[in-house]
């Protein structure tokens, strides 16, 4: 579905990427982890064609793309409601109005979240409108950053529920940014590790080893050593 | 020449219109006070146009240009320095405008109130409002998607450099067709404060881009009529704007008692 070659991404004289190439097939999901600042967000704007490279990207024919962002710097002075939005991007993509309901039941958009204004939402409900925004359109490729930074843990359950059935369901291509191991340990069938050395790829077994997230994270991880009983650990963000 | 006034008021009218639906958009936009700058820049090309001869609104039109594509450049680059050069800008096209525009003519290239109107200016005036209107309604869901978020809007195929520039081409075209009325102070009075005002009255999207043209055809029309009954004809610009913001003092009030 994707295929990437000898990516460079450089902010003035600064590489944030250097030298990445990987093949993402359809309907799997990949996982991208690091440490703050190595360049996931970047990958997946790169991605996107939102900032701008030197290498190739390649998506196969039909590709369509849906991005739930880590965090939008929207104005709340807006006089924009989610259903605002949902209809523009609908009438902009030349989709039905009833993709609109879909989308919202999907994401767990009540009607009265729907005609909120967007600057009087909470952190999660602003969640779950850009997951209904980016699931308007069926895409058929979801690159999530953060998928559950701002959800309390209940609706975090549904996040990965439903990334989860769009996966098997629907046969969806997932790329996700996370910081939450034991989601890229579940979900993940490739895992990329963006770190200042080389970038390293493989299965979740094979990279999310003590060692590896020892050198990753430059600490040692309390997670994985207390894998056995993860549940008395609080979990890393 | 079209002596008959029922030309102008048509025109002035259908200003109104342009003015309230991009005023919307720029004031969301946080845009107001660029837009404010680019339509100053119309001064220093109406007052050449006046040394040379010519019609004044061509060379207000041509420093409008120049004008935008300075802004749409200034706009990529953020922080303090583009608001020092947006500033430094404003400044230095109002004085040489003020200096370049003959004495005699000052007043009417900075408040309004231009040479009769001819059929060729009433035509051109008339495709500017009515290709300014058809932009809003056929490119507003590119802007509230790019005004949500840039990101997002690119993500879903939205040209949003382009989309930047059409907007401010389109916001000039607007002030372009307000000089004549207004002039090069007071053109963009009508792109900030109708849509100031409509944005007090309500906080939903759609109702928010009538409310605004509404309220800017009421100060045209409340405007011609004061000038014509109180001030004798002479200047309605001012009128306008003094009736615009009487309705934005009437609005605060409105959403004081709510």
């Amino acid at each position: 579905m994707l295929s990437v070659t000898n990516l460079e991404v450089k902010f003035g004289s600064r590489a944030i990427l250097h030298g990445l190439s990987l093949e993402v097939p359809a309907a799997e999901c990949l996982a991208i982890i690091g440490p703050n600042g190595s360049g996931k967000t970047v990958f997946l704007k790169a991605m996107l064609g939102l900032v701008p490279y030197s290498g190739e990207i390649r998506w196969d024919a039909g590709a369509r793309l849906g991005y739930v962002p880590q965090k939008v710097a929207a104005d709340l002075h807006l006089p924009l409601t989610c259903r605002d939005l949902l209809e523009a991007k609908a009438r902009y993509l030349k989709r039905p109005g009833v993709e609109i309901e879909a989308v919202a039941r999907e994401a767990e958009l009540t009607a009265e979240l729907l005609d909120t204004n967007l600057g009087y939402l909470s952190g999660g409900q602003f969640q779950k409108a850009l997951i209904a925004f980016a699931l308007l359109g069926q895409p058929n490729v979801l690159l999530f950053d953060e998928p559950t930074a701002s959800l309390d843990e209940l609706s975090e359950e549904r996040v990965y529920e439903l990334l989860h059935s769009l996966q098997e369901q629907s046969g969806m291509t997932l790329v996700l940014v996370s910081h939450d191991l034991s989601v890229v340990y579940r979900y993940a069938d490739m895992v990329l590790c963006l770190s200042k050395g080389q970038p390293c790829m493989g299965p979740p077994k094979e990279i999310l080893t003590p060692a590896m997230l020892e050198e990753l994270y430059a600490a040692p991880s309390r997670y994985y050593r207390h894998q056995e009983h993860a549940e008395d650990v609080p979990k890393r963000r | 020449m079209l002596t008959s006034p029922v030309y102008t008021i048509l025109l002035a009218l259908l200003f109104a219109v342009a003015a309230g639906l991009v005023g919307s958009f720029a004031l969301m936009r946080r845009m107001l006070l660029a837009g404010d700058v680019i339509s100053h820049l119309a001064l220093p090309g109406l007052g050449v146009a006046f040394l040379l001869k010519i019609n004044p609104l061509v060379g207000g039109a041509a420093t409008l240009l120049i004008g935008t594509l300075l802004v749409w450049q200034l706009e990529q680059a953020t922080g303090l320095v583009t608001e020092a050069a947006i500033g430094v800008v404003f400044a230095a096209a109002l004085a040489v405008g003020a200096a370049v525009t003959p004495r005699e003519d000052l007043i009417e290239a900075l408040f309004g109130g231009l040479e009769p109107l001819t059929l060729a200016g009433f035509l051109v005036g008339l495709a500017a409002e009515l290709f300014v209107i058809f932009f809003v309604f056929r490119f507003r869901d590119r802007l509230a998607l790019a005004l949500f978020s840039a990101d997002l809007a690119a993500a879903a195929g939205v040209k949003v450099r382009h989309l930047n520039l059409y907007f401010l081409l389109v916001f000039s075209l607007t002030v372009f067709a307000g000089l004549r009325f207004m002039g090069a102070l007071l053109a963009s009075a009508l792109l900030i404060v109708p849509a100031a005002t409509g944005r007090q009255l309500t906080n939903k999207f759609s109702h928010f881009l009538w409310a605004s043209s509404a309220v800017s055809v009421l100060a045209v029309g409340g405007g011609y009529a004061l000038d014509k009954l109180f001030m004798k004809g002479a200047l309605p610009g001012p009128a306008v704007g003094i009736v615009s913001a009487g309705l934005f003092g009437l609005s605060f009030l409105k959403r004081a008692a709510r």
